[in-house]
């Protein structure tokens, strides 16, 4: 350490000075600020508005699925190749194009530099490259919808042997696409996720130490960690399906007969696939929950007026749910026919995990209590996730205990269950945190009226699509059924719950154009916000100019006297302190 | 205030829905009612869970709504009471789990003497094996699958030659009996499922996976496919019938033998040749 | 899984170490006021960034590799695997790989010590050693390949196209960063931020060898019996 002013208390290691600046670069042209921008809070809206766009495609995809689940061959364009192709398309693009890219990408790219007190991130040019690789990992999806055999139609989880065999849609050249995005997206993703770990190690102003951070930050940074160590799973999976589909290798291929015919595989393990991909997919379920837990303790305690209760113990659950992800993959896999003494493990890890989760919505309420509660539509959504959390949570209680998922996996059960907790619950926290940071990003307010309409469609809405399909799941309808068909088991009136069902799930759909109109409405008629219409304390807040220049911080980079949660502190003159307003006492001198 | 009634109005309808809705699980036929009981006592706790937080959210909602001149308590933490949290959930979570795990190992230890049946997989349909006199099944192997072989029997395993094939896709059983089931594919991964035995298993390519249960209703029951296998997924099919021990064993000496069918297929060639 | 596993608790131990020295255990949001005025409570100096990026990409490529080993560890049970010989090629390989990591560490030194012409020679030697190690490897694949082991005749072979692939696009990536340092050397740029450089390309050798060493004892077949170990630890 080179700052030579404090050289006088021996045993104080001084503050890290002024973060070492990062090197800005500067737009020269016009192609430069606006399409390569390196600026993280461009790159932001650019990640966000992409996966955005690509979600819209999703959500009618789950129209479809919809569609033919309530009025099963009424639309003859919906056969079976296309209805799998669908739900594959469907359930890929919103869990990894849509829910990461906006979380990580998105919110990661705006908040962390102006909640650090950064100026940027720290590589801003390998930032720039992330999204360029994210934008044609997400041209590629789209690509094949338009080749010959059309997507990919091998569910989500594109276990093989089934997702490269002729009978599976999109086998020629919709799998090998897929594949291909999806490498792409991880090494844009990892260029992007190594950006947002240094910036919150390295680029953090002075003052702001790890346990001063908002807990946005902490989800965030938590979740761009197990995002790194888990996509490498995910990562070798595709390679090596990828090998097997066009070079004729047998990772994960044994001997087949197809038809009649035998194909030249042999000896590989489709067991072995699934652990690469789960040891993905289950860190994935929480690299989309953590930053939404995050975003939520800020709105709540933003709009609660109060500090988030016990913040020790929140920032201790991220660390270990993140830990403890890591190592319960095999919940997924409970009736894989893997070694089944692997279901003991898998079952007492999963359900570890329920204690920090359950920690964290204790500590959600208990920020309510003496509370001083302002219903604006940010806390409308974050109450909305609430709701939706804990009952996707108490679910997961059943699909994790080993015994109980018997009967209840690969059934709509799991179906309901995965959309309350990781499609509902997060989609409502990044409605929630857009219309909280909005005003930050353009300088207007959205429309709270519309908002409010919005908020209650949406997760009402939401509630009555995935609540009952517990209940088909009960009944033992399972998943990925183009059609039910005449069962014994299942009671007629079945039917009449999935016509419900389709019915809320259109409303919900097209009620969403209600938010793109206030979003494209408010950007030049909103009612202008100010600099802190929340009257939040973190430091985004507090930027000399909004929406933040380049740079974000003028002259000089802001320093954290407090943290992030010094609402309503007995004495203060209003019910907020500002990360970095002086103290009030003002004893400390420089 | 109507945000918290609208909250209380969401447990409650929850609720109702669950006591009142007509669709709930089918009625069990299989010894695994441990299942059921697991899951009646994770509705129990986590229902109660469920709705002692979001009520407590409403309550909070109604009564510290914001208001004029009010302020929030400041309350960084209080460790005492998430001590005791943790603590709760801890035991709760482990009141789910321990009769949970002790009943899985139940369900991965079959019970000796139970009846071995195969079910074999395929793009998109059912079949299945009995052993014969020997009560022994004969080894496999996609390998040895042919025109005349569509089982992959190993032709030179002695064990197999009287085990028996059961033809018309149907599954017989008896009840009362516990039966081991061996799953194997010979295509891609599929699902053994029905619904009424609570019990299933996916069948993986390459190994032979198990599961077992005891029928404990005659009748007829559907099996499906629980692991989504090509476009054809919702079509595998086929029937499950449980019946009395005298009645099951009528229906298998009426089903031809490995060594039988090799011989039958053996003439139609040779006839075949012959034209 | 049992390499994985390995690796994930050296990861996590890593990570709570680095949290706790980063005073995640004090409480300092309890606290107000600067933080340089509370006796012991700042935290060591930082270390340059591109210094720590590298260190998390470590872990990302160390991840990747395990996972390939534990992928490889699983599939050698089948019965159907069947090692290729080791081409004798690859010992060659090793010791120019071995040579070029060393090379790198002297370029290292050098540059702390300012001495730009040494550095210059170094990293010569240090690139040209790994350029030759690529067509080494480049040389081995076409001997299996003549001998008409293909990556679609057995599982082994598979593998060992794909993890030695796997590797030699790491090396290409570092000797893309390699060629970026070189030009600062012969720009002139000496100094710290040329030694910062080269630092980071002899880190990112050292781990590559490291690896190295380890996927070919692997290859070679000498970590069967690790093979075994972990797998009857698990089945
Ligand atoms: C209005 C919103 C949504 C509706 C109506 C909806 C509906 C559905 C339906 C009906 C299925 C097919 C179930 C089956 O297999 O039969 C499905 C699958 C799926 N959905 Fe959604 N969904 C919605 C939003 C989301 C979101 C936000 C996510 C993000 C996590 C998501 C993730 C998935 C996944 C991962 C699958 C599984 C795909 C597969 O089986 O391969 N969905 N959805
Ligand atoms: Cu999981
Ligand atoms: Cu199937």
């Amino acid at each position: 350490m080179t700052d030579a002013t404090l050289g006088e208390k021996e045993n104080v290691l001084p503050p890290p000075a002024e973060v070492e600046d990062v090197e800005l670069y500067h737009a020269k042209s016009w192609l430069t600020h606006y399409v390569f921008s390196q600026d993280a809070k461009y790159i932001a809206i650019q990640y966000a508005g992409t996966a955005i766009g690509i979600g819209l495609v999703a959500l009618v995809m789950s129209w479809v699925i919809r569609l033919q689940l309530a009025f099963p061959g009424a639309i003859p364009f919906i056969d079976a190749s296309r209805y799998y192709q669908a739900v594959t398309m469907h359930g890929m693009i919103m869990v990894v194009y849509m829910l990461t890219a906006i979380f990580l990408g998105g919110f990661g790219n705006y908040l962390i530099p102006l909640m650090v007190g950064a100026r940027d991130m720290v590589f801003p040019y390998v930032n720039m490259l992330s999204y360029w690789v994210y934008l044609l990992a997400t041209l590629v999806l789209v690509a094949s919808f338009f080749v010959p055999g059309g997507p990919t139609g091998a569910g989500w989880t594109l276990y093989p042997p089934q997702a490269i065999m002729s009978g599976t849609p999109g086998n020629d050249y919709g799998i090998i696409l897929m594949l291909a995005s999806l490498i792409l997206f991880i090494v844009g993703f990892t260029m992007g996720g190594l950006n947002y770990v240094v910036t919150v190690l390295q680029g953090r102003t002075r003052g702001m130490t790890l346990m001063r951070m908002p807990l946005t930050v902490w989800g965030i940074f938590a979740a761009a960690v197990m995002a790194l160590l888990a996509f490498p799973g995910l990562f070798v999976a595709c390679v090596m399906l990828l090998l097997d589909r066009t070079l004729g290798t047998s990772f994960f291929m044994p001997s087949i007969v197809e038809g009649g015919e035998h194909l030249k595989y042999s000896g590989g393990s489709p067991i072995l696939f699934q652990h690469l991909f789960w040891f993905f997919g289950h860190p994935e379920v929480y690299i989309v929950a953590l930053p939404a837990f995050g975003i939520v303790s800020d709105l709540i305690s933003t709009h609660a007026r109060k500090n988030i209760f016990g913040y020790r113990m929140m920032v201790w659950a991220i660390v270990a749910i993140g830990v403890l992800s890591m190592v319960v993959w095999g919940h997924h896999m409970y009736v894989s026919g893997m070694n089944p003494l692997f279901g003991f493990f898998f079952a007492v890890t999963t359900l570890a995990i329920a204690l920090p989760t359950a920690i964290k919505v204790y500590n959600w309420v208990l920020t309510l209590w003496r509370a001083d509660i302002h219903f604006t539509t940010p806390m409308l959504f974050a109450l909305g996730f609430i709701v939706t959390f804990v009952n996707g949570g108490i679910t997961g209680l059943y699909l994790g205990n080993v015994i109980v998922d018997v009967p209840l996996s690969a059934t709509m059960f799991v179906v309901a269950h995965f959309h309350m907790v990781m499609g509902v619950a997060p989609v409502l926290v990044i409605f929630g945190a857009i219309y909280h940071w909005y005003p930050k990003i353009t300088g207007r307010m959205l429309d709270e009226t519309l908002g409010k309409i919005h908020f209650w469609i949406t997760f009402l809405g939401a509630y009555a699509i995935f609540f009952p399909m517990h209940y088909l799941g009960l009944v033992g309808v399972p998943r990925r059924f183009y059609e039910l068909g005449e069962t014994a088991f299942v009671p007629h009136s079945a039917a009449a719950l999935n016509i419900f069902i389709t019915v809320a799930a259109l409303i919900v759909g097209a009620a969403q154009a209600i938010f793109f109109f206030n979003v494209f409405w408010s950007l030049r008629h909103g009612k202008p916000s100010g600099g802190n219409p929340w009257r939040a304390t973190s430091l985004e807040w507090q930027t000399p100019e909004t929406p933040p220049g380049h740079g974000n911080w003028g002259k000089e980079l802001p320093i954290v006297y407090r943290w992030a949660y010094a609402y309503s502190v007995p004495g203060a003159p209003e019910d907020y302190l500002p990360q970095n307003a002086p103290p009030l006492k003002g004893e400390h001198s420089p | 205030m109507l945000v918290a009634l609208i909250m209380v109005a969401v447990v409650a309808a929850s609720l109702l829905f669950h006591f009142l809705s007509p669709w709930r699980m089918t009625p069990i036929a299989s010894n695994w009612g441990y299942i059921d009981n697991m899951m009646g006592a994770t509705f129990w706790i986590t229902a109660a869970g469920f709705v002692a937080v979001i009520l407590f959210m409403a309550y909070c909602l109604f009564r510290f709504r914001h208001q004029e001149g009010r302020r929030a308590a400041y309350e960084p933490e209080n460790q005492k009471l998430e001590g005791w949290l943790a603590i709760g959930t801890t035991i709760a979570v482990i009141a789910l789990l321990a009769p949970g795990l002790f009943v899985w190992g139940q369900f991965i230890n079959v019970p000796e003497g139970a009846m071995e049946v195969e079910a074999m997989g395929q793009q998109w349909q059912w079949s299945f094996r009995f052993p014969g006199a020997d009560n022994r099944l004969g080894a496999t192997d996609a390998l040895f699958i042919d025109a005349n072989n569509p089982y992959g029997l190993n032709p030179n395993d002695p064990r197999g030659q009287d085990d028996i094939l059961a033809s018309g896709g149907d599954l017989h059983l008896p009840i009362g009996k516990p039966i081991k089931m061996l799953l194997r594919s010979i295509d891609v991964l599929h699902d053994f499922y029905v619904p009424e035995f609570r019990a299933k298993m996916d069948l993986v390519p390459g190994i032979v996976t198990y599961f077992w249960f005891t029928p404990t209703k005659t009748g007829e029951f559907e099996i499906l496919c629980a692991a989504f296998c090509g476009t054809g997924h919702p079509q595998m099919r086929a029937k499950v019938v449980i019946e009395s021990e005298d009645d099951f064993k009528t229906w298998l000496a009426t089903q031809q033998t490995f060594a039988q069918s090799r011989r039958g297929e053996a003439a139609h060639d040779r006839r075949a040749s012959a034209r | 899984m049992s390499v994985m596993g390995l690796f994930f608790i050296l990861i996590a131990c890593i990570a709570l170490w680095w949290l706790a020295r980063q005073g995640v255990l004090r409480s300092s949001f309890a606290e107000e006021g600067e933080i340089a005025d509370f006796p012991g409570a700042e935290l060591l100096p930082r270390p340059p960034a591109a210094k720590v990026g590298l260190g998390v990409f470590l872990a990302v490529a160390g991840c990747l590799f395990s996972l390939l080993c534990a992928a490889f560890f699983m599939r050698m049970d089948a019965p159907d695997w069947q090692a290729p010989p080791i081409p004798g090629i690859l010992w060659f390989n090793t010791a120019v790989l071995i040579a070029s990591s060393l090379a790198l560490d002297l370029a290292r030194r050098a540059a702390d010590r300012r001495e730009t012409d040494d550095v210059k020679s170094w990293l010569l030697v240090g690139g040209g050693c790994a350029l030759l190690f690529l067509l080494g490897q480049l040389w081995a694949w076409r001997e299996l390949a003549a001998q008409g082991l293909y990556a679609s005749s057995n599982p082994a072979n598979a593998f060992f196209y794909l993890l030695t692939g796997t590797h030699a696009l790491h090396l290409v990536g570092g000797l893309a960063a390699l060629a970026r340092t070189a030009r600062a050397a012969w720009s002139g740029r000496g100094g710290a931020e040329l030694a910062a450089s080269v630092e980071l390309c002899a880190i990112y050798w050292h781990f590559l060898l490291f690896v190295w060493l380890l996927l070919f004892a692997m290859l070679a077949g000498w970590a069967d019996n690790f093979g075994v170990i972990c797998r009857r630890l698990l089945s």
